[in-house]
């Protein structure tokens, strides 16, 4: 079969092991996460996962990109250590504040000044975010199909896929020929953890960094003035109820809790 | 930002994509008829349904009209028997761009997901995902109320540029109206006429199951686990509480990851669905406010957790502080002597 060039995008996102530290700017309205650790978005490990495995079976290419602050290296290098070829790194104040549109039209600027691709994966939706709008329109913004909730993916010949597409209470299995963008969900694969000598080889594999003159944007369309969404506001909401909390042993507490949904006539019926 | 050619002004109306499968409307594009209804009423304008599919007329035209539209944009073609996004998406941009709607709304469903970036992208407008509540203001601008970081936050999202204001919203979250009997909606049938190597894709197998239990969302006793479950092991205890309690069984987010919760179907909060019992019962689930939003509406919320501070205690009616493995047994117990002595 003649070598594959698969290129995955990866997303940084605030590592949600530390989400209680993000916290509003009550000036600004915006969300403050300064020195909270990024990681991949989790689903965009499982896309790297299914590229490398396609890699290991057929010769080719796998090439990482992001669109992020400068220190979105760090988790590029991850995704090298991990054993992707190369990576891409988009990054430019003027890409800043893009909603999915504009980060969509960026990555696939970026994608397009790669030259030839085959498949494009990535996550079904981010950690942050959690949109799952990017993947189709970075394949609507590349001309290319796309197929979305993908928990398998099988080569039929060397141009044509088949992929299984998750839809409630069961699934679709769609023949695609590449080029096409996949964007895949955790029941693909399990992802690799990167080894000793992965993290050592990462230091030596090609990373470039890209600004927006570099992959010819239209300047209009990038970034804040580029979205057409804008966030009004972000407010935290409550849950609030009387919170009673009924302590002592644990037959005891559930004698009380049991009188108490008896009183409020919440037993099923057959209680 | 991309040029759109047309005036904001010239765009009118709020339209539904009417999701059905198997000739069969999905409950969400009920639900969006019923939040559309009142969005067009307050904007004194035309609330429509975009009802795509083949030989499906006949069954649900009347359901649209019973539901809230005014009107009915049909694309009826043997190539729409089975969603695709390309032959979907391309028909949603003509037709977006002959009739020009103020709003669209699509369910949040997989194929919802699937299709509505995608048009968003053809046509350069904006899109909030996962919407949980909608508003709009006396200008026409539509509020899209969506949960961020994993709904420790809400967001307003407005597209004050573009046109169609475009919003997924999720299942469960908006009420239908009252069926009107023999209320009646005009239909447009639209032509379909697409170049065959438009459609890239070929779908090989469909399958889909019956819901084997009853769909949480109406279950009157809910039993949950989160991720403070630890263990499929342990998930068999949350099982035995709900079959005792003759209770269906709903689960976090983490917990459905884990694998522990056998089905996707069973998640509540937000990307997973809203649920309204007289009882539900919360066990190691932590509370973030993505899956607080999906029980607000139980009559009674009882929380299990070891955290004291757990933020569900404070969502809760009632609250038990300790280790699930020593109270859950005893909950089991108790339940079952108190239904033997009825």
């Amino acid at each position: 079969m003649k070598p594959i060039s698969i290129v995955v995008c990866i997303k940084p996102v605030p590592d949600s092991r530390h989400w209680e530290k993000i916290t509003l700017d009550p000036e600004t309205g915006l969300l403050r996460r300064e020195g909270i650790p990024i990681i991949i978005s989790p689903l965009d490990r499982n896309a790297l996962e299914e590229a490398l495995r396609i890699k290991e079976n057929r010769d080719g290419k796998v090439t990482v990109i992001s669109m992020g602050p400068p220190n979105t290296v760090e988790i590029l290098t991850s995704a090298l250590a991990m054993g992707a070829d190369a990576a891409v790194l988009l990054t430019d104040r003027t890409f800043a504040a893009a909603d999915t549109l504009a980060t969509a039209y960026a990555l696939a600027s970026g994608i397009r000044k790669l030259g030839e691709y085959d498949l494009v994966l990535l996550g079904n939706e981010s950690l942050d975010g959690s949109t799952g709008q990017v993947g189709p329109q970075v394949a609507e913004f590349l001309g290319i199909p796309h197929v979305t909730h993908v928990n398998k993916v099988n080569f039929i010949d060397e141009d044509t896929l088949q992929v299984k597409s998750r839809i409630e209470l069961g699934y679709m299995m769609i023949e695609v020929k590449i080029p096409v963008a996949l964007a895949v969900e955790k029941e693909i694969n399990e992802p690799r953890i990167p080894s000793l000598l992965g993290v050592v080889q990462a230091k030596e594999k090609p990373m470039s960094t890209w600004s927006a003159n570099d992959i010819g944007v239209d300047k209009a369309r990038i970034g804040l003035p580029g979205s057409p969404t804008q966030v009004a506001k972000v407010f935290a909401i409550e849950v609030k109820r009387r919170g009673e909390v009924l302590t002592g042993e644990p037959v005891e507490v559930t004698r009380k809790l049991i009188e108490k949904l008896r009183a409020e006539r919440v037993l099923p019926k057959v209680c | 930002m991309l040029e759109q050619t047309s005036k904001i002004e010239e765009y009118q109306g709020i339209w539904v994509f009417a999701e059905q499968r198997n000739g069969k409307l999905l409950e969400v594009g009920l639900e969006l008829l019923g939040s559309g209804r009142m969005i067009a009423d307050k904007m004194a304008t035309e609330l429509a349904a975009v009802l795509l599919g083949h030989n499906v007329a006949g069954l649900v035209v009347d359901e649209l009209g019973e539901y809230g539209a005014d009107k009915v944009y049909l694309l009826d073609s043997p190539i729409l028997e089975v969603y695709r996004s390309d032959p979907y998406a391309l028909l949603m941009q003509g037709l977006i761009n002959q009739y020009k709607p103020a709003v669209l709304l699509i369910g949040a469903t997989t194929i919802g997901m699937d299709l509505a970036p995608r048009v968003a992208a053809k046509i350069g407008t904006g899109l909030s995902a996962h919407c949980t509540g909608l508003d709009i203001s006396g200008n026409g601008q539509l509020a899209a109320i969506v949960p961020a970081f994993g709904g420790s936050m809400m967001a307003a999202i407005l597209c004050p540029n573009r046109r169609p204001q475009m919003a997924t919203v999720c299942p469960g979250f908006m009420k239908k109206n009252e069926r009107e009997q023999g209320r009646k909606a005009s239909v447009v049938r639209v032509e379909v006429s697409l170049p065959q190597e438009s459609i890239r894709t070929k779908v090989v197998e469909v399958f889909s199951e019956e819901p084997k239990t009853l769909p949480i969302e109406l279950a009157e006793t809910i039993v949950a686990g989160g991720y403070g479950i630890g263990s499929k092991e342990n998930w068999k205890m949350v099982e035995e509480l709900a079959t005792v309690l003759g209770a269906s069984v709903g689960a976090t987010r983490p917990a459905v990851d884990e694998g522990w919760a056998s089905l996707e179907e069973q998640m509540i909060g937000q990307s997973g669905k809203t649920v309204h019992p007289n009882l539900y019962i919360g066990i190691g689930i932590s509370g973030v406010i993505h899956h607080l939003i999906g029980i607000k509406d139980s009559k009674v919320i009882v929380a299990i957790n070891s955290d004291p501070n757990a933020p569900i205690l404070k969502a809760a009616d009632y609250g038990i502080v300790a280790d699930f493995r020593d109270i859950v047994p005893h909950l089991i117990r108790g339940f079952r002597e108190a239904m033997e002595e009825m």
